[in-house]
C-alpha cells in the first residue's frame, strides 16, 4: 500500500477517540454547561477500559465500564456546577487534575500481582480492524472502510448526533437550554434536569474516546496516557461551532497536521526545523480559532457558543 | 566531705560523658547512608527509568543493611530540578543521583551549596568537587544492534525514532548507522525526531509514519516501548533500547542494547561510604559491563548472531572500536582518516550525521 493511504487511515485512526470526545463535549456545552475536565475523563476511560479487558478479557463489558466512569466522573462535575453553583471553570480543572491523578494512581494498582499491581507493560485483547469487503481496497480513502468497531460507530455517531440536534423535539429544547435557560425554564422545559443529562452523556462519550486509546488504538497503559488530549478536545469544540457533523474537521486537521509533519520528516523532507512541524497542530488549531472570530466579527454573524456558556443557572423563586 | 562528694560528681560527669560518646558514635556507625534517586519519568515506562530502577535495587541488594534509598519520579529537567535536589540535600542524604541530562545546572548549583553530600549525575559533563558524572558507551552496543538490523532488513529502508538532537542521540544514531552499513552497504536510516523523552502516542506514530515508509525494521532512542509495539503490529522487526525489550513486546524485538547501571551505584555508594570516593567522570563500555547487548531473539539467523559475537569481543578486547576510521559525513566527505580514533572530546559533542543517515540533526 503506498505511503498517502497508510497515512490517511492512521490519521483517521487517531481522530476516533477525539471525534468521540468532541461531539461529547459537544452535547454538555450545547446545555450551557463547561467541562474542562476532559482530560482526566480521558484518562480515567483509557485506564478503567483496559484495567477491565487485561482482567477480564471482555472488550464489551470494558466499553460499559469506561462509560459508567464517564458518568461518575461527570456527573461529580454536574452536582458541582448545576447544583451548588459552583465555578464551571474551577470544577472542570479540578476534575481534570483528579482524573489524571487517580488514573495514574489506579495504573500503579490494578495490575496482577505477578507485576508488581503495575499495570504498564501489559497487553490485552484489542478491538480487531475490521475490512469492509472490496470497499477497502478503493485507492485513497480504502482506510476508511478498514478501522475498528468504535470507529464505525463514530461514523454513525456524527449524522445521528447531527439530526439529534438540530432536527429534533430533544434537540431543539438542548438548544433552547444553552441559548437562554430562563426562557426554556418558563416553556416548561427542566433546565436543570437537561443539564444534568447532557453533561453525564456528554461525559460518557469523552470516557469512551479515552477507552479508544488503550482498547484499540494502542494496546497497554502508560502514565499520562493520553498526553495532553483532553485539552485539544475543548479547542475542537469551538472549532467545531458546536455543530457535531463539523467534529470531524477538527480532528482530521489536527491529526493531518501531526501525522503530515512525522511523514515529512520520515520521508527525509528535512528543511524544515522538526520542532516546528511540532508545533504546528497546534498552532493551525489556534488560526482557525482567530479565523473564525474575524469571520464573525466582519459578518456580523454569530457562530457562537450557546448564549449561557459557562454561565450557572438560578431558578428563580416563585 | 566535700572534696570526695565533689570527686565522686565529677567522675559520675565524665562517666556519663563517656556513655554519651560511646553511645552517639555507634549510633552514628550504625545510620544508614541514604541516597535518593531523581528520575526524569516513571519506573513504569519500562525503558530508561526502568533499568535505572533495576540498578538502585541491586544496589540495595548488594549493600543490604547499610543503606536506604528513596526516588522520585517524574522530575522536570531545568530550575525546578534544583527545588527537588536541594530538599534531599537538606533532609540528611548522603548522596544524590540524577538520571536525566537536564537536571545538570540544578545539580551543580545544589552541590557547591552542600560539600559533605555526594552528587552523581547521569549524562551530563560538569563536575565539582563532590559532583561526578557517569555514563556508558552506549554506542558500542548500537553499533553491534544496528549490525543485526542491517542483515534484517529486505526493503533495505530502517526507521529509527528519536527524542532530540542532542549529542548522546547523534551519537547513538550514528554508531547504529556504522554498523548498518558495515553489514548492509545499500540501507539506508531515516531518522524521524519526536522531541520527547516519553510520550507513548507521540512515539507509536512516529514509528508508524517510518513504517507507512517503507520501514521494515524499526529502531530508537526513546524511553518506551511504544515503537517496538507499532513495528510487531505492522508484522514488522524491531531493534529495542534501554531494556531486553523481548518480555514487554514479543519476539520481533531482535536484540537490545541495555543499561546495567547496578555494579555502578553498588561501586560509587560503597567507594562513598568507605570515604575512597573521588571526583570522577566515569564513561564505561562493554568491556565494563555497563553497557551490554542483550540476548538475540529467535529469529536472528545463529550465523549473524556469531559475526555480531565476534565483533563484541573485538571491542572488549580493545582491538577495535566503533568511531575509529574512516567514517565519511552525509555529504561524504571523510571527518576521521582511516587509522585515526575520534577522541571523547569530539564524540560527546558530535553534531552530524554519517553516511547511510536521511535526516537532519535539527
Amino acid at each position: 500500500m503506498d505511503t498517502l493511504t497508510l497515512t490517511i487511515g492512521a490519521i483517521l485512526f487517531s481522530a476516533t477517540s477525539l471525534i468521540y470526545a468532541t461531539i461529547g463535549e459537544i452535547l454538555t456545552e450545547r446545555s450551557g454547561i463547561l467541562n474542562l475536565g476532559l482530560e482526566g475523563l480521558m484518562m480515567m476511560g483509557a485506564l478503567s477500559g483496559f484495567a477491565v479487558c487485561y482482567h477480564t478479557h471482555s472488550l464489551f463489558l470494558s466499553v460499559i465500564v469506561a462509560l459508567i466512569v464517564g458518568a461518575l466522573m461527570s456527573s461529580i462535575h454536574a452536582f458541582l456546577t448545576i447544583t451548588m453553583k459552583a465555578s464551571q471553570v474551577v470544577s472542570g480543572l479540578s476534575l481534570t487534575i483528579f482524573g489524571v491523578g487517580l488514573a495514574n494512581f489506579l495504573g500503579e494498582r490494578l495490575g496482577p500481582e505477578s507485576n508488581s499491581f503495575q499495570l504498564t507493560g501489559l497487553e490485552a485483547p484489542r478491538f480487531e480492524q475490521i475490512a469492509i469487503p472490496f470497499l477497502h481496497e478503493i485507492p485513497i480513502i480504502g482506510p476508511v472502510f478498514h478501522q475498528d468497531l468504535l470507529t464505525y460507530i463514530v461514523y454513525l455517531l456524527i449524522p445521528l448526533s447531527w439530526f439529534f440536534v438540530y432536527k429534533t423535539k430533544y434537540g431543539l429544547e438542548l438548544q433552547a437550554v444553552g441559548e437562554n435557560p430562563r426562557t426554556a425554564e418558563a416553556m416548561g422545559i427542566n433546565v436543570i434536569r437537561l443539564r444534568y443529562i447532557y453533561t453525564i452523556v456528554g461525559g460518557m462519550l469523552v470516557s469512551l474516546g479515552g477507552s479508544h486509546l488503550t482498547l484499540s488504538y494502542m494496546s497497554g497503559w502508560n502514565e499520562n496516557k493520553t498526553d495532553g488530549r483532553g485539552w485539544i478536545v475543548i479547542a475542537l469544540v469551538i472549532f467545531a461551532m458546536w455543530d457535531p457533523k463539523k467534529a470531524i474537521l477538527g480532528a482530521l486537521l489536527f491529526g493531518g497536521i501531526s501525522a503530515l509533519q512525522l511523514s515529512l520528516q520520515a520521508g527525509g523532507i528535512t528543511f524544515i526545523p522538526a520542532s516546528f512541524l511540532d508545533m504546528l497542530p497546534y498552532l493551525a488549531t489556534v488560526l482557525v480559532l482567530i479565523c473564525l472570530t474575524i469571520w464573525e466579527i466582519v459578518s456580523k454573524r454569530k457562530f457562537g457558543a450557546p448564549a449561557s456558556l459557562g454561565v450557572n443557572f438560578m431558578r428563580e423563586e416563585k | 566531705m566535700m572534696q570526695a562528694e565533689n570527686k565522686k560528681s565529677f567522675l559520675k560527669k565524665l562517666a556519663l560523658c563517656f556513655m554519651l560518646a560511646f553511645f552517639i558514635s555507634t549510633g552514628a556507625a550504625f545510620a544508614k547512608f541514604k541516597v535518593a534517586f531523581i528520575y526524569i519519568g516513571p519506573p513504569g515506562d519500562l525503558g530508561w527509568t526502568y533499568e535505572h530502577d533495576r540498578g538502585r535495587k541491586q544496589a540495595l541488594d548488594a549493600l543490604g543493611a547499610k543503606i536506604e534509598t528513596k526516588y522520585i519520579e517524574n522530575v522536570a529537567e531545568g530550575t525546578d530540578s534544583a527545588r527537588v535536589i536541594e530538599r534531599y540535600a537538606r533532609s540528611g542524604f548522603n548522596m544524590i543521583i540524577a538520571t536525566s541530562f537536564g537536571y545538570m545546572d540544578g545539580m551543580l548549583k545544589v552541590a557547591k551549596k552542600y560539600p559533605k553530600v555526594y552528587f552523581e549525575h547521569c549524562s551530563g559533563y560538569k563536575t565539582h568537587d563532590n559532583m561526578s558524572t557517569y555514563f556508558g558507551r552506549m554506542y558500542q552496543p548500537r553499533y553491534l544492534s544496528g549490525m543485526v538490523a542491517g542483515k534484517a532488513t529486505k526493503t533495505n529502508v530502517i526507521g529509527y525514532v528519536a527524542a532530540f538532537p542532542i549529542p548522546e542521540v547523534v551519537r547513538g544514531i550514528n554508531a547504529f548507522t556504522l554498523g548498518v552499513k558495515a553489514v548492509n552497504p545499500k540501507a539506508v536510516v531515516r531518522v524521524v525526531w519526536s522531541n520527547t523523552w516519553y510520550s507513548p502516542t507521540k512515539e507509536k506514530e512516529a514509528a508508524v509514519a517510518l513504517l507507512n515508509q517503507g520501514a521494515d525494521v524499526i529502531s530508537q532512542h526513546q524511553d518506551t516501548t511504544e515503537p517496538q509495539k507499532a513495528a510487531r503490529d505492522r508484522g514488522v522487526v524491531s531493534i529495542g533500547y534501554d531494556t531486553d525489550m523481548r518480555p514487554f513486546v514479543g519476539d520481533s524485538v531482535l536484540v537490545s542494547p541495555y543499561w546495567n547501571w547496578g555494579q555502578y551505584y553498588t561501586k560509587t555508594i560503597k567507594d562513598a561510604m568507605d570515604g575512597t570516593w573521588k571526583k570522577h567522570q566515569y564513561w564505561g563500555g562493554l568491556k565494563e559491563g555497563i553497557v551490554a547487548l542483550s540476548d538475540f531473539s529467535s529469529k536472528v539467523p545463529k550465523s549473524v548472531q556469531k559475526q555480531i559475537m565476534m565483533k563484541h569481543q573485538q571491542i572488549v578486547d580493545g582491538e577495535w572500536d566503533v568511531f575509529w576510521g574512516p567514517i565519511k559525513d552525509q555529504s561524504g566527505k571523510v571527518v576521521i582518516n582511516a587509522g585515526d580514533k575520534m577522541q571523547d572530546g569530539a564524540m560527546l559533542g558530535m553534531s552530524f550525521f554519517v553516511e547511510g543517515v536521511i535526516g537532519k540533526v535539527k
